[in-house]
């Protein structure tokens, strides 16, 4: 969805999809669907509407969070079109019941806590302490300044070093982040994006310079800058720039960090920026076809990089649409690849994917009810077939959380991991006639995106007449209205409130990060080889401006000689320019 | 006479792409019937003023959600003071404690309203300080 060429693929698979769910399936027999049929006029005729016209219902409308209008009740009619192809068993084709043939039997979902804060030594005291209870998958959080590329004592970063997650100036901090960590048996998740390609490079420097080869690396980083243009506006460069670094680290990556994911494409963040459900599920999907493109056109094999893609989605209220958005992407996704790309490879089909509750849907009023929502939220990820879960902590409307509030989110996954039993069978809502309808809904509304979409010229067009943007924000302000008026309700904001004093304890930090990360830096910069530090950032621009050259190479070396991230980000300022958003209002 | 419409500065300041309530809000004012111009993202607070100045707004809205408020707020009402700007009203939101509230209020920067204001409320509010500083005139 990155080039303009039209084929008409969406459109032609969007007829497909509408014609196949006209017609009946295999599943069932005509003879027992036009009963069904009967018996729900029947029932309309001489039982509901005389009931409702007694006992009128709450609302005139019922809609999914999405705004799908939505029937009383479904049943077999509605799922009609079924084929049991569409589905698939668990582990084949289209993958709709999940990835793995015994999913949660066989290996529970990861339970991956995200976590990062203050100085390099607060994290890495923090990862050992996990490491020792028995995690082999971190998960890091940066602040900021690292976020935007921009070195500690920079004046932008004031205010703002180790906050939100770990300060990241140098490749130093770094060493000190992993120091006595077995990089070569652990995974390691990074959320970072902008810089993503740098850290990578610090992430190989600090292994190369322990003898550990950087082909056995395990983990993950972000680096889905489509979503940054659309959704979490955390970018640098204008996005052709950062696409170029992106094509480079796959490029890189194929060849020498083979078990590195480079990309997690991003849903989470579509999500919080106010997007629906059908929002969400299109445009991540959408930005992923990008990257298989981008890769294409690098000129490597499907095959040999769609199965280091991965995606990160949101779960929020609407419990069964969300289970319905997670069935759809699976299938969506196996299709695409296989029809589109030409995908062989069983891996390239799989949709693996992270799941994050909704911070979005958190109240700062009435705290305590924050964790029955994430409950709900966490539930909707595992009977949607999640591979990883993070659970927000009731506290983060507030603050980042206390370490009471994130032990309650984790004590959420475990319960409804071993004391409820939905973890038992795969899929376990497959064959609701309301779910199944709702997947079918969900993918239908996708398709009509993907060919919106690829009519405007791609998901780079799309970004750069602010389309994406703007239909998020509409949607956003939508549910406000929606707030405000009543007719959507938020326990505690507008209806059941009540009068209440600063109900928990927050977590507060200090800034004590900010003078510790400045005075490193500076040491950093007076023990380093000056010449050696300015002839590897001279080669880095060379290699930025030739986009025939990939920029890893020079990366990594600039790194290794222990220049800064302000520094190689800023080469990259120089040579690219920065990026100036369409107006969104 | 009739009145000069609101106009209003949206604006996000720090280093904070969390854009949604500011663009949300941005849609609210302008639908009731103010002007709206947003800052974009990641404006300083020198930028802000000047824009404010600019614009010839009666308002600037200041939204932001990374904890910087007490170095951005009150920067930025300063830059307006010594930039002729004394009579733009300042409204601010975002997640601010009792404690900075105070502070914020006695420089004349007001609103600071929390997560699950109401739209309403706080276009009320902008009205209410635009109609005074109109009076004072």
């Amino acid at each position: 969805m990155l080039r303009d060429d039209k084929d008409a693929f969406w459109s032609k698979k969007l007829e497909q999809i509408v014609e196949r769910r006209a017609k009946n399936g295999k599943l069932f027999s005509k003879e027992a669907i036009e009963n069904v049929r009967k018996q729900v006029k029947e029932w309309e005729r001489s039982i509901y509407y005389p009931w409702i016209k007694e006992n009128p219902e709450i609302k005139k409308v019922f809609q999914t969070a999405s705004g799908i209008n939505l029937k009383p009740v479904y049943t077999p009619s509605d799922i009609s079109n079924i084929d049991y192809e569409n589905l698939g068993m668990p582990g084949s084709f289209p993958y709709v019941r999940g990835i793995y043939p015994s999913m949660y039997r066989g290996k529970l979902w990861t339970m991956r806590m995200f976590s990062g804060y203050g100085t390099p030594e607060d994290t890495n005291r923090r990862l050992k302490l996990l490491l020792e209870h028995g995690e082999t998958g971190l998960s890091i959080a940066f602040d900021m300044p690292t976020l935007y590329g921009y070195d500690c004592d920079h004046p932008k970063a004031h205010g703002e070093v180790g906050r939100c997650g770990v300060n990241v100036s140098s490749l130093k901090d770094m060493e000190i982040i992993f120091d006595g960590i077995p990089l070569d048996k652990v995974s390691t998740s990074m959320t970072i994006n902008a810089p993503a390609a740098v850290l990578t490079c610090m992430y190989a420097a600090v292994a190369k310079k322990r003898g550990i080869p950087i082909s056995q690396l395990r983990g993950t980083v972000q680096a889905d800058i489509l979503k940054e243009y659309i959704a979490q506006k955390e970018w640098i460069y204008p996005p052709e720039a950062h696409l170029r670094i992106i094509r480079d680290m796959m490029v890189f990556c194929t060849k020498n960090m083979p078990k590195w994911n480079y990309i997690s494409i991003s849903g989470y963040h579509i999500r919080e920026a106010g997007s629906s459900a059908i929002q969400e599920l299109a445009f991540t999907l959408a930005d992923g076809f990008a990257y298989v493109e981008l890769g294409l056109e690098a000129g490597l094999k499907v095959d040999e990089f769609a199965p280091r893609l991965s995606f990160f989605f949101n779960s929020t209220m609407d419990f069964f649409e969300e289970i319905a958005k997670f069935r759809a992407a699976r299938r969506i996704w196996a299709t695409v690849m296989k029809e589109r790309y030409g995908a062989k490879d069983k891996r390239s089909l799989l949709l693996r994917f992270h799941t994050q509750t909704s911070g979005a849907s958190l109240t700062w009023q009435q705290p305590l009810n924050n964790i029955i929502r994430t409950t709900i939220e966490a539930l909707a990820a595992v009977l949607g077939g999640t591979q990883s879960l993070h659970t927000n902590s009731y506290d983060e409307a507030w603050a980042l959380p206390t370490e009471k509030a994130v032990q309650v989110a984790l004590r959420t996954q475990q319960i409804i991991a071993e004391e409820t039993g939905v973890a038992s069978v795969i899929d376990p809502l497959g064959g609701s006639y309301y779910v199944e309808w709702l997947t079918d809904q969900m993918e239908e509304e996708a398709f009509k995106y993907f060919d919106k979409i690829e009519s405007m010229g791609g998901v780079l067009k799309a970004i750069e007449k602010g389309y994406l943007q703007r239909e998020i924000a509409e949607n956003a302000y939508r549910l406000s209205r929606r707030v405000e008026s009543g007719e959507d309700v938020i326990v505690g904001v507008n209806k059941y409130k009540v009068e209440e004093k600063k109900p928990i304890e927050t977590l507060r930090i200090d800034f004590k990060a900010q003078r510790m990360q400045v005075r490193r830096l500076r040491q950093v910069r007076k023990e380093r080889d000056k010449s050696k530090v300015e002839e590897s950032l001279r080669r880095l621009e060379k290699a930025f401006e030739d986009d025939s050259k990939n920029c890893i190479y020079p990366m990594m070396e600039a790194v290794m000689n222990y220049a800064t991230l302000g520094e190689i980000v800023d080469v990259g300022r120089k040579v690219f320019g920065e990026w100036k958003e369409p107006l969104l209002i | 006479m009739k009145e000069r419409r609101i106009r209003i500065l949206v604006a996000k300041p720090g280093l904070d792409g969390h854009d949604r309530g500011a663009l949300v809000l941005a849609r609210a004012f302008r639908d009731a019937g103010m002007e709206v111009i947003y800052s974009g993202l990641l404006p300083s607070p020198e930028q802000v003023a000047k824009m404010a100045i600019e614009e010839d707004v009666d308002v600037v809205a200041l939204s932001l959600l990374n904890g910087a408020h007490m170095t951005a707020f009150p920067k930025v009402k300063r830059l307006l003071e010594k930039m002729g700007g004394k009579d733009i009203v300042v409204v601010g939101g975002g997640i601010i404690p009792e404690e900075d509230k105070k502070k914020l209020l006695k420089m004349g920067i007001t609103g600071l309203f929390g997560p699950g204001s109401s739209l309403e409320e706080i276009i009320e509010h902008i009205k209410e300080r635009v109609r005074k500083e109109r009076w004072k005139e």
